[in-house]
Formats: C-alpha cells, structure tokens, sequence
C-alpha cells in the first residue's frame, strides 16, 4: 500500500511497478489530468492547494480502506500540489489484482472517496487571465456507464 | 482556552488570514468557533455550516473543544 501528496510531477511507470506482482493478472491505473475545458470556460491550469497533514492522512486510509474491500495489498495513490498546466497528471491510482473487476472497483473506490473527503482544493486559470477556486458542485461523480455485476 | 482555527482556499480568502489563534470559553464547541470566524471574515462567502475538522479528523459542530484543539474549516473539497 502506498499514497502520497507531492509537489513534483507524478512517475506513472513508477505507479504501475508498485502494484507490480507475479499473482497480479490485472493491473488497473487511473489518471486524472488537467482538462483544457471546464463548465465551458477554457483553461489554462489549475493550482492545487491541501491541508496537507491531513489529505495525508485521509489518502492513508482511503487505500486502507480500499485494499480491505478489494482483497488486495497492492494499492497506490499520489496526489500533486501546485500548478499545473492543461494536460498535466494531477493524480494517479494504480491497483493490482488477481482478477480485473476487482481492481476496477478497488481503483473506482480511491478515486470516488479521494473527491469526496480528501481536504485538497484547485483553483482553475482561465484564458481571460481570471481565477477561481473549484466548488464540489462542479465534481460530483459521473454517471457509471455500465453495470459490472457480481464477476470476481 | 486557546483553539487554533485553519482555513483555506476560498475561506482564507473570505476572511483575509490562514491561520487564526481564537480564545473561547471552556466548553466551547466548533458551532461557537464558527460561528465567532464568521464575524471576522465575510459571512456571506462563508456558510454557516461548513465542514469542519478537529486535529485532522472531521468533526461535528457539536463537538466539545479542548484547549490547543486544531480546527480547520474544510470548504468543499476538489482533489482528483
């Protein structure tokens, strides 16, 4: 198990090799990157801001929390702070897994808890020169596309 | 009895400061350490129950304070 808040650019191979394993015949990684749109307003980056102590914290037990319902140690989460320019990794979910509907919930688990409870907020640039900070109304989790079932 | 009150993103900008050391009577809750931050800062950007956390944990706003307590008003948060 492995999170972290950083301030430098998030290694996506160095993710993956964490939840690396012979017994793993799924790895999922999810990234979530900086969008050049948003609320149609156009975007030139976000500033990512925390109470650190305590998203530090909060990401802890989220992977604890999703390694228990996942059945799986190897789950990996970084978060980075400062600014970002438009298509830049803001954060990565790696899960490995046996089976791949487990590590798809298990990754669909950090990323859904990260937005709702993890103290860490953006403030989005825009082309006119003009800033203003995310409200969660603008962050509620998409539709699920699909019904995956019971399939472990 | 001293409570240190956080604040950030858009509530340290409503009140003007990031970090506020606020004395409040023994017994006070976090409904009374809200309630006092909205009077300094623009009460208008800041909700009357917002979420809030005690020593990094979320907390409620009947939560009894103890002297030193941390508490960190959490606007909406926007990770990811």
């Amino acid at each position: 198990m492995y999170s972290s808040i950083v301030d430098h650019p998030i290694d996506v191979g160095a993710m993956i090799e964490r939840v690396g394993r012979a017994a793993n015949g799924a790895a999922v990684l999810f990234l979530g990157n900086v969008r050049e749109v948003n609320e149609g307003r156009e975007v030139t980056g976000i500033e990512y801001t925390a109470y650190r102590s305590m998203a530090e914290r909060e990401l802890a037990s989220i992977v604890e929390e999703a390694a228990a319902l996942g059945d799986t140690n190897d789950v990996a989460v970084e978060h980075r702070l400062g600014e970002l320019v438009v298509g830049e990794c803001s954060v990565a979910v790696a899960v490995g897994h046996p089976h791949r509907v487990r590590a798809f919930e298990t990754a669909r688990y950090v990323v859904e808890e990260l937005k709702r409870r993890v103290p860490i907020w953006k403030r989005e640039h825009y082309v006119d020169g003009t800033r203003e900070w995310v409200s969660a109304a603008t962050s509620k989790p998409e539709t699920q596309l699909v019904d995956i079932g019971d399939e472990r | 009895m001293t409570v240190t009150v956080l604040l950030f993103a858009s509530y340290a900008e409503a009140v003007g400061r990031s970090t506020i050391e606020l004395e409040v009577e023994s017994g006070a809750t976090v409904r009374d350490v809200i309630d006092r931050i909205r009077e300094i800062g623009n009460a208008t950007r800041l909700p009357p129950t917002p979420m809030v956390a005690v020593n990094e944990q979320y907390a409620s706003r009947d939560r009894e304070l103890r002297q030193g307590d941390e508490v960190a008003l959490i606007p909406p948060v926007a990770g990811g």
